[in-house]
């Protein structure tokens, strides 16, 4: 089955923008010289007054945002999110995780779909360590629709905001009228035997290893946790509960992303057998956004292997993983 | 001697129509040097006390210190979120005693919390923390970091049309962060004319001079050629301070930065240029002759320079 696909979350993230700067003056935009690359570009034409490139700066873009904020602005900050997040990391720290600033990093170019490239602007690294400031939500949306239901509500609460868009078209996994709230995750399919939990275009992936696995008579219900912190940990548990198995499936590195987060829930609230579809360890490189996913096992059927090695170790809880 | 008392006093606080023109009574220039001294005599006091912390730069910025709190800046002590005030962000966050000895002394606080400092529980966090005292504007001490928040003030206030000010003191040696350069780039380009940085040019960091780590100058030209308005003053000198930051306040177009050479230490004669005292406190007999030197008579600090019971750190 081939999903329809949708536009990239990045340019639903501009639009999105668009519909904010109109609702509340107090959304600034400033970005990094990538708002051609980011769609902040769309909010700029329109709000010239609201709208700052700062220059290849990514530092002083985020302390910008943190003084922003304290003067009772909505700054909504943007770059690629390797460069966001790593070359503005102690001041995401101080600028904004500890005053717990009313700031949305809404970095673009998330994983290694970026595709060629290369490692350098590829982001394997952006959850974990987002996710590690104190204070900070951190959302993967999976689709255009999503992404801006999911960044209105980021600007409707007040606290900083990690959200990661990415480059290429998103498949299409939502209506647009489908309601979102963040940290509560989607029960986007029902089913018994297996739970496949993912964000961002692994949502996609992992619908598609669904119907894949029930062709084989394998019943695989589908979550997306857009919000991986805080976690939706109820539906990690109904989940865990109802279907004995888990596998995460995410395009982040496995140290420190969703897959992490969903274990640590689920050894906590009712332990199951739980497989990670994710980058092991490694920078990605040059090559096609479909061949490096494909390279790096980021796909419907990596998650199919996933599913099912988990369901062997459902029936005999003896046999390891790997 | 605190001017919250003066007004006090003189009963201002109780006539709304004055409040709304001018919410807190400046000290006059006289009166300045007295409150120098008491800002460095609390200074010595916490330190003493908390047995951690940053003395040398603490006692080196507290005449900027003192013309900004008390006699330039546009701030209610009693209405620390009035929208209209001057913003002050201390970039060099490790000189957060000789801060909250201003604010004390300006009324923020008690001055009996000063004795707090660096403890669990108190407000008087080691480094500057908005969490525990919102007036700080700004959580520093990771250094380079307080120009680019400075910006961003002065960058909302520039587009809501308002007219307070940004007060950044930063320190020579965090100059060599290159977040301070990516501020000053922006704050040149933007022509951020409401924002006065002031350098504590004290000419030491932790590890040494520094002119021997990494040579700053020339700073004034460096300043300039970002499309700023630069002034080098004696950093004790109350008058030129006060001059420098009227002349920064009268002058549209550019961002202002005033390099004032001080002297770490300053006050303290055991404590002057000896860069031990960077991040160590004073012992109790420090602290003792420290007080004392302050009030006037530098006897008990000359004997514990000649029994040789003074470290020295930096030469």
């Amino acid at each position: 089955m081939t999903p329809r696909l949708g536009l990239a979350t990045r340019d639903a993230y501009g639009q999105a923008l668009l519909e904010l700067g109109r609702e509340d003056p107090r959304v600034v935009v400033l970005d990094a010289d990538l708002s051609v690359s980011t769609k902040t570009n769309l909010f700029a034409k329109e709000f010239p007054d609201r709208f700052l490139n700062v220059g290849i700066a990514e530092a002083n873009l985020v302390g910008l945002a943190g003084g922003l904020a304290h003067s009772g602005k909505i700054p909504f900050i943007s770059s690629f999110a390797c460069f966001m997040i790593c070359k503005g990391y102690d001041q995401l720290r101080m600028a904004v995780a500890v005053p717990r600033a009313n700031v949305k990093v809404v970095a673009s170019h998330g994983g290694i779909s970026v595709g060629e490239d290369g490692a350098s602007q590829q982001s394997v690294e952006d959850i974990a360590l987002a996710a590690s400031l104190p204070g900070f939500t951190v959302i993967v949306p999976a689709d255009e629709h999503a992404t801006r239901a999911l960044v209105k509500a980021a600007a409707r609460m007040n606290g900083p905001v990690y959200l990661r868009t990415g480059r290429p078209k998103a498949p299409l996994v939502y209506e647009a009228d489908s309601s979102f709230a963040i940290g509560k995750g989607v029960l986007l399919r029902e089913g018994k035997d297996v739970t496949l939990a993912a964000n961002g275009l692994l949502v996609g992936a992992a619908l598609a290893a669904a119907e894949a696995l029930a062709a084989d008579g394998i019943s695989a219900a589908v979550v997306d946790l857009h919000t991986v912190k805080p976690l939706d940990e109820e539906l990690i548990e109904r989940q865990a509960k109802a279907t004995g198995a888990i596998v995460t499936a995410e395009e982040h590195q496995v140290w420190g992303g969703l897959g992490a987060a969903v274990s640590q829930a689920v050894a906590r609230r009712h332990p199951v057998p739980m497989e990670f579809v994710a980058i092991q360890d490694t920078y990605a490189e040059s090559g096609k956004p479909e061949e490096l996913m494909e390279k790096y096992g980021l796909t419907a059927s990596g998650i199919v292997q996933a599913a099912r090695r988990v369901l062997k170790r459902k029936r005999d809880p003896s046999l390891r993983s790997g | 001697m605190a001017a919250r008392n003066r007004r006090e006093l003189t009963g201002l606080k109780k006539i709304g129509i004055i409040k709304l023109i001018m919410p807190f009574v400046p000290l006059t220039l006289p009166e300045l040097p007295r409150m120098a001294l008491a800002i460095r005599k609390e200074v010595i006091r916490m330190l003493g006390r908390s047995g951690s912390g940053h003395p040398g730069g603490s006692l080196s910025e507290a005449d900027l210190l003192t013309c900004l709190f008390f006699h330039l800046m546009r701030h209610d002590p009693a209405n620390p979120s009035w929208e209209e005030r001057d913003r002050f962000v201390l970039s060099k966050g490790h000189g957060c005693p000789g801060v909250y000895a201003a604010m004390a002394l300006a009324g923020y606080f008690p001055k009996e919390e000063l004795l707090t400092l660096r403890r669990l529980g108190s407000r008087l966090q080691g480094h500057p923390d908005t969490r525990f005292l919102p007036m700080l504007e700004a959580c520093t001490g990771s250094l380079g970091q307080g120009l680019s928040i400075s910006c961003g003030i002065a960058l909302a206030a520039k587009m809501d049309r308002k007219d307070h000010r940004v007060y950044c003191l930063m320190s020579d040696g965090e100059t060599q962060e290159g977040q301070t350069w990516e501020a000053a780039a922006f704050a040149g380009f933007h022509g951020l004319d409401r924002l006065i940085a002031l350098v504590d040019y004290n000419k030491f960091q932790l590890d040494g001079k520094v002119a021997d780590i990494m040579d700053l100058e020339p700073l004034a030209k460096k300043w300039e050629s970002f499309r700023w308005h630069a002034q080098e003053i004696d950093g004790h000198d109350i008058l030129k301070i006060v001059q420098a930051v009227r002349q920064a306040q009268a002058a549209p177009g550019k961002p202002h930065v005033i390099l004032a050479h001080t002297v770490k230490g300053k006050g303290v004669s055991f404590m002057e240029h000896n860069n031990y005292f960077h991040g160590v406190t004073p012992t109790a007999e420090e602290t003792e002759a420290a007080l004392k030197e302050l009030d006037g008579d530098p006897s008990l600090s000359k004997a514990l320079v000649a029994a040789g019971k003074i470290k020295m750190g930096g030469k």
